[in-house]
């Protein structure tokens, strides 16, 4: 390793450590020490007696088992067609499969608001809305795409020849599945499981927007306690053991990941077979109703008005003249919130690039133990949920000694905080690949370390650096839980909160303003996002989120 | 056969009797290995049949076939010891557990990998590992046996002490064969009868012998080992006189060709010496045409820049086409 110079190493070690330090620890720090001091604690040991918290605690855990176990039976036919089968517009399947898990949350639960009015299941004996059978529904919508590729990437590489000898010594292709692809497979899947159990578990925005009321989980009575009633204390409490929880399964998904990287050896020279159309078209048209009709519900919804009376409607493009409006129910136009987000995206971006880069550099570059708190630590933010970020924020930075809540920046800082993460799962990788014989060989060549760092790292690094900005761009502009927490002011409300409050008012022109604002929403998220992936696949940026 | 709508085997005519070893002879990327996974049903032609015995195996799933295929880097279960590996066909046709253990004992007695049914497989050296694979495929007793370079992967002299315990196994074994190899030595040491694919079918098929001594070819000729392919003008002449009636490529036969005193023969100079499998070849030139010829040095040695005379044979010239 060429070593750094000493003031760039303090710079790279202190400022991603203060970041992570004010803005995440301190917070988190905060709620425990509110929660188990004297008072905190006595609302804590009476929560399991409480019959309203015992509901919430096992539709929590309930819901998100029987969505993890709905994704991976919905995904795993399409991981097994990503991986082994060659077929036209196999790597655009993968692109947009990748786009919902991107979505912002509070888009997802609009579009299949939109889907269970269009098709008459918002009422009557089939109601689907307000009930635990929607947020299912959104659930698997969100995470196909984690299984999809987790699970397919490695399937991929897995050798494919060692199914095909098992073919060959008689087996058939259902035995050779259980008996020689299931054994290597299931650490994947154990793995994407354990990451689409904590997403589901954690969930907020979709819970929120198609659960109601009566529907609530951990993360969505947390916010009701803490800002819907001012009940400081008994959001504490319910802080405390969703942190608990959080903790005990990230532990878990970590060892499990750790089996998965041992067991990854990338194989792959026998073309995938072709596919047969069946096959195809069965998996196609599943991940089509799956993925594609609550997109498309949402869409035709934004450009019809007139249709509560019931028939067809009127195709009209005034919902989304509409977005520039003034609105009694919002403090700026959705316009306006929508500009806001787009400022604190950039922002965010650029604060995760910054943050996230050195922090990977340390990572990579730094002495082992650094490295490894480094690793470790900078990822609990995204581990954690968006209610511990949130109302971390809320409880500690909004008294002295830190008090920001005037300050609008809050919202960007609690973006990069999450987005930190993905900056690091691009550029970590890609440092680490970046061939050493590529430095040795400028290094003979008669480049000097600096001119090394600056010809060969900088180069491959700012590509990898581009796409973990792009993601954390893109994760801003849909970030709904954390921001939710934050004190309001008209010059701080974001399209996601936006959407929410036009989503929870009846009627039929506001739900049309809403649906196109979550148009709106979805389109320049996807579009940023495929736009980075599909530019940093081109370069050798590794890693994958 | 095709991949893609680019056809990578044509008119591929091929029979295997049983007992016999054929060896697919060929670069790499001419389908050969293509061909197995055809056989074995890995991949569907696009036109063609695949019969035993006059049953047409071509719409036949994979695993209904009762071939086994050895591939190159072996493809064992990492999941499985090595007993777990040889039982795997055994237990797929239902075989209770004891004689499965029976199978499999003898199965790794047949590859020299005694007592080794405990061992995981990552634990095993390129050599075993490919042991391994062979016995796993022999244990599920095959009708046809297809290896697939099975040796390409392994170290020279490895490869062939492999190669020697491979043909004297097969020839116990008394199985229809189908082995894939690039190596010509490989090939030789083998094969009952050497099919040479070239760019998607078959150039050349024969025994050793007969390919050997008539390559047909010029790509044949290659794949083969033979070295000395001599370009002739319109007039069918070259350095080394009137070779042929017209223009072409002929084969000169190494092993017809020999090393003679100045005046013997059509005089040259050596250029250069080397050895192969410690037998020493010398490279002469007669006018700018390099030739290679095998020296006998029980009869005399030759050096760098000497004279000598370069004796051919009476079958020394083959005709090849190209």
């Amino acid at each position: 390793m060429i070593p750094f110079r000493k003031a760039f190493a303090a710079v790279a070690v202190v400022v991603p450590a203060a970041f992570l330090g004010i803005f995440f620890l301190y917070p988190v720090g905060s709620i425990l020490v509110r929660g188990l001091g004297a008072d905190g604690l006595n609302r804590l040991v009476e929560l399991p007696g409480r019959s309203s918290f015992r509901g919430v605690a096992w539709f929590t855990l309930w819901q998100a088992v029987a969505s993890t176990v709905l994704t991976v039976a919905v995904a795993l036919p399409g991981a097994h067609l990503l991986a082994r089968r060659r077929f036209r517009g196999r790597s655009l399947l993968r692109a947009a499969a990748t786009v919902p898990f991107v979505l912002p949350t509070v888009v997802v639960g609009g579009a299949f608001l939109a889907l269970f009015e269009r098709l008459g299941l918002n009422d009557g004996p089939l109601r689907l809305t307000r009930t635990a059978g929607a947020i299912l529904a959104a659930h698997v919508f969100f995470n196909v795409a984690v299984v999809l590729r987790t699970v397919g990437t490695f399937w991929e590489g897995l050798d494919p020849r060692v199914v095909e000898q098992a073919r060959v010594l008689g087996a058939s292709p259902a035995q050779a599945f259980r008996w020689v692809t299931w054994p290597r497979l299931w650490p994947a899947v154990a793995a994407a499981s354990s990451i689409v159990f904590l997403f589901c578990f954690t969930s907020f925005g979709v819970v929120l927007v198609l659960g109601g009321p009566t529907r609530a989980t951990l993360e969505t009575e947390v916010w009701r306690h803490a800002v819907f009633r001012g009940d400081l204390a008994s959001a504490t409490a319910l802080a405390l053991v969703q942190l608990a929880a959080v903790v005990a399964m990230v532990v878990v998904t970590n060892r499990l990941q750790r089996r998965r990287a041992v067991a990854q050896r990338v194989v792959r020279r026998v073309p995938p077979l072709r596919a047969s159309g069946r096959l195809l078209a069965a998996n196609l048209a599943l991940l089509g109703v799956v993925l594609g009709l609550p997109i498309a519900v949402l869409v035709e919804r934004s450009l019809i008005r007139g249709r509560s009376g019931g028939g067809w409607g009127v195709f009209t493009l005034d919902h989304y003249g509409a977005l520039a409006d003034r609105l009694s129910l919002l403090p700026v136009s959705a316009l306006g919130a929508l500009r806001n987000s787009l400022v604190f995206a950039v922002v965010a971006a650029g604060l995760a690039v910054v943050v996230g880069g050195l922090a990977s550099v340390v990572v990579v570059h730094g002495r082992r133990t650094v490295a490894r708190a480094f690793d470790l630590g900078m990822m609990l933010p995204l581990g954690a949920s968006a209610v511990t970020v949130g109302f971390g924020m809320l409880i500690a930075l909004s008294e002295p000694p830190l008090d920001f809540r005037s300050s609008r920046w809050l919202v960007p800082v609690a973006h990069a905080l999450i987005g930190v993460p993905f900056v690091m799962r691009v550029v970590v990788p890609t440092l680490r690949g970046i061939d050493v014989r590529l430095r040795e060989a400028a290094a003979t060549l008669g480049a000097t370390p600096a001119r090394v760092r600056r010809e060969i790292d900088l180069p491959i690094a700012a590509r990898a650096l581009a796409v973990g900005a792009g993601f954390s761009f893109a994760v801003s502009l849909g970030e709904f839980g954390a921001t939710s927490f934050l004190p309001r002011h008209p010059d701080r409300l974001t399209a996601p909160l936006a959407l929410f409050r036009l989503l929870s008012q009846p009627g039929d022109a506001l739900r049309g303003q809403a649906m196109a604002l979550a148009v709106v929403l979805m389109l320049v998220t996807a579009l940023s996002v495929l736009a980075i992936e599909g530019w940093g696949r081109r370069g050798t940026v590794r890693g994958d989120l | 056969m095709a991949f893609d709508g680019e056809p990578v085997l044509s008119g591929v005519d091929l029979m295997v009797a049983r007992g016999e070893v054929v060896v697919l002879l060929g670069p790499s990327g001419c389908g050969k290995s293509t061909l197995l996974r055809a056989v074995a049903g890995l991949e569907q032609p696009l036109a063609g049949r695949v019969l035993w015995d006059g049953e047409d195996l071509t719409d036949m799933p994979t695993h209904q076939r009762g071939f086994g295929l050895v591939f190159q880097d072996h493809a064992l279960f990492g999941h499985r010891d090595v007993a777990g590996n040889v039982a795997f066909g055994l237990r797929v046709a239902g075989l209770a557990a004891e004689a499965r253990a029976h199978r499999v004992a003898r199965s790794l007695a047949l590859v020299g990998l005694e007592g080794f049914e405990g061992r995981r497989v990552d634990t095993l050296s390129g050599g075993e590992a490919q042991r391994v694979a062979l016995a796993r495929s022999l244990a599920a007793a095959p009708r046809l046996l297809m290896l697939d370079e099975p040796l390409g992967s392994l170290d020279r002299s490895l490869r062939e002490r492999l190669t020697a315990e491979l043909g004297v196994l097969l020839r116990r074994l008394g199985l229809a064969a189908l082995h894939v190899t690039h190596d010509h030595d490989e090939a030789f040491a083998l094969a009952d009868r050497i099919a040479v694919l070239g760019a998607g079918r078959i150039d050349r098929i024969g025994t050793p012998d007969e390919v050997w001594d008539d390559p047909g070819t010029v790509h044949a000729a290659r794949c083969l080992g033979h070295e000395n392919l001599v370009g002739l003008d319109d007039a069918g002449r070259c350095a080394l006189g009137r070779l042929g009636s017209g223009p072409g490529i002929v084969l000169l036969r190494s092993d017809s060709l020999s090393v003679g005193a100045p005046g013997e023969g059509v005089s040259a100079v050596v250029a250069a010496t080397s050895r192969r499998s410690g037998r020493m070849v010398a490279h002469v030139l007669v006018g700018d045409l390099e030739v290679r010829v095998p020296v006998d040095e029980s009869i005399h040695g030759v050096r760098v820049g000497d004279s000598v005379g370069l004796v051919m044979g009476r079958d020394a010239v083959v005709p090849l086409s190209s």
